[in-house]
């Protein structure tokens, strides 16, 4: 009864082609706002997530995410770096500057100042240039978004000139980070260098980023690290986490992105739950005289829901693939890195598809088992 | 133990609809019997019961009181489950306004009651093919149901009813569909193609200009069976 199944639904082209789409449309806004949405909270978390040779990060007790931070002291640093198990602790500065480019155009940027000797936590994956150059006086790596920003449609070229807070710098690298919050151009330099271009203030020491003996696991540090200098200090998945965390619970974007999802939830359902029910409705006659001529309640209802299964299948094959299509074609926008389709999200959409498609058959289904086939003798 | 000749046996059925004081009383203790190798006529005025005297022979509705027999098997004391498997079997079924499905081919239409007994799709559609050809209809196996007249849609639909080889057939208001000539004709057919000696047929009809064709004619009125006649 597969084959009859599939050519009733096949049969009427416009419902199926109408059920088909509305399910399509629904798996597309649904992993679509969903990766936007994930894509968004793991840029708040971005400059975290790029420093990956430090997997601990210390701060002050009060810290509440990455972008809000009150100053450690030297004296701290070297607290920490007398903690047994760390095997090393490396000062990390954060702000923000203003970098002017040759052409006069100027822009906020999010200067990050790494450890003058190691230049630990800066991102790793090189554009163009050489981040050992970062050693030379007056030199910065920028990001691609940067540099676009700067010199736009102009290749890759080094030792370009910026002011930043009226000093000149140098470019010696260019570097792909992972996209943060808000977008901004991020600077790299080295930790003195970078107090210098802000100007000093009496503590300038960000965050310490440190690094547990091997053996050591990184959640005792951390207890250790909190207890004996009474600063907050986590794991870098930690204070990822926290961050997002904050994100989600002082911005009204969970909510603005929710309520898309849920508003998608409810069409897809409604849409493809009344087209399927309606479906069933005009076929109940036929579905009366398969239940007369001796096909089981237990088959009709597998008919239905082979029905329904198939339309949720090819709605969700082509939606899943909409958004896949859209962040493949805008993967080389700088402006939109980061937003990707991910695993997680296709999965979440199958499952809500799948309750869609179940809600949407349900309906249809008590309709045909109530139904008495003596209906069929009913002109 | 019935007799193997009696295809149908009712006796004192009763189905009312509702309950209580507001309960329709359709059938009010039917007594009949229909045999094998002829084909009975159940007709009467519009609103008689005759349609639910079918339904509950065929199984689809349930007796309020009374016995019935089918092919000496007592279908209204089944498991609704044995009682779709026993329908299945034994019964085929031709409807007034031909329910074939709009879907399917005229051949994958009449192998719906194969299917339905788990044949393979190519097997069944094949057998439906040769009987489509008995029934003068080879050219018009592919066609769907809205590319046939009423007439070949109605031969359809007793290919369906005939392709499983039923005990029992069933029509309801075979001809109410279709004109005059038509009518007679498929009525023809009907007759010698369903019409075997293990084999019972059923028709309710309120169209007079048919009633040559039945051996045995139960005349219904009110609920009752007034009066049997044969031809």
């Amino acid at each position: 009864m597969h084959f009859v199944a599939w050519q009733m639904l096949t049969g009427d082209r416009a419902k199926y082609l109408g059920l088909i789409f509305a399910i399509a449309f629904s798996t597309f806004l649904m992993s679509h706002q969903v990766s936007i949405f994930c894509g968004l909270m793991s840029r708040t978390a971005s400059q975290i997530d790029d420093v990956r040779d430090a997997s601990i990060w210390v701060m002050d007790a009060k810290t509440l995410y990455l972008d809000e931070v009150k100053a450690l002291t030297d004296q701290d640093l070297y607290r920490i770096r007398g903690i047994s198990g760390v095997e090393w602790a490396v000062p990390l500065f954060k702000g923000a500057s203003r970098a002017k480019g040759p052409d006069g155009h100027f822009r906020a940027v999010i200067l990050m100042g790494h450890d003058d000797s190691t230049l630990t936590g800066i991102p790793r994956r090189i554009v163009h240039g050489d981040i050992t150059r970062l050693r030379e006086p007056e030199s910065i790596a920028i990001d691609q978004v940067g540099y676009e920003f700067f010199f736009p449609g102009q290749p890759y070229q080094l030792n370009r000139s910026l002011d930043l807070n009226d000093r000149t710098v140098r470019i010696v690298a260019i570097v792909d980070s992972n996209a943060p919050f808000v977008n901004l151009p991020v600077v790299y330099t080295r930790y003195t260098q970078a107090l210098n271009f802000v100007g000093r203030e009496r503590n300038q020491m960000s965050f310490v980023l440190a690094k547990a003996i091997p053996g050591l696991p990184e959640g005792e540090l951390t207890g250790r690290i909190a207890d004996r200098t009474g600063l907050k200090a986590l794991t870098s998945s930690q204070f990822g986490w926290e961050t997002i965390w904050y994100y989600m619970e002082h911005t009204g974007i969970p909510i603005n992105f929710g309520i898309t999802v849920i508003i998608a939830l409810i069409v897809g359902t409604v849409v493809a739950g009344q087209t399927f029910y309606l479906f069933t409705i005009e076929n109940l006659k036929q579905f009366g005289a398969l239940k007369a001529i001796g096909v089981s309640d237990l088959r009709i209802v597998g008919m239905i829901l082979m029905q329904a299964l198939i339309v949720g299948a090819i709605g969700y094959g082509l939606g899943i693939s909409m958004t896949a299509i859209f962040f493949e074609t805008t993967q080389s926008n700088l402006d939109l890195r980061g937003f990707r389709l991910l695993p997680i999200v296709m999965q979440g959409t199958a499952a809500t598809v799948f309750l869609i498609v179940f809600l949407a058959s349900a309906f249809s289904v008590r309709r045909v088992i109530v139904l008495e086939p003596a209906v069929v003798f009913r002109g | 133990m019935l007799n193997n000749a009696i295809a149908v046996e009712c006796s004192q059925i009763e189905k009312n609809f509702g309950s209580g004081g507001d309960a329709a009383r359709v059938l009010r203790g039917i007594n009949l019997t229909v045999p094998t190798g002829e084909m009975t006529f159940l007709v009467g005025p519009s609103g008689c019961g005759k349609t639910t005297l079918l339904s509950v022979i065929a199984g689809l509705l349930n007796p309020t009181a009374g016995e019935l027999a089918v092919l000496g098997v007592p279908l209204h004391t089944l498991k609704p489950s044995r009682a779709v498997e026993f329908r299945r079997q034994n019964l085929g079924f031709v409807f007034q306004q031909f329910n074939l499905l709009p879907s399917l081919t005229a051949a994958e239409n009449a192998a719906v009651p194969l299917l339905a007994a788990h044949w393979p799709r190519k097997k069944a559609v094949e057998k439906a093919r040769e009987l489509l050809d008995g029934l003068g209809l080879a050219e018009r196996a592919n066609a769907y149901p809205n590319q046939l007249s009423g007439g070949q849609q109605q031969r359809v639909a007793f290919a369906r009813a005939l392709i499983h080889e039923p005990r029992l057939i069933v029509c309801d208001e075979p001809t109410s569909a279709l004109d005059q000539n038509t009518g007679h004709h498929v009525m023809e057919l009907l007759r010698a193609i369903a019409v075997r000696p293990n084999r019972a047929v059923l028709v309710v009809t309120h169209d007079n200009r048919i009633f040559d064709f039945a051996d045995r004619i139960a005349h219904m009125n009110d609920g009752l069976i007034t009066d049997i006649e044969t031809n």
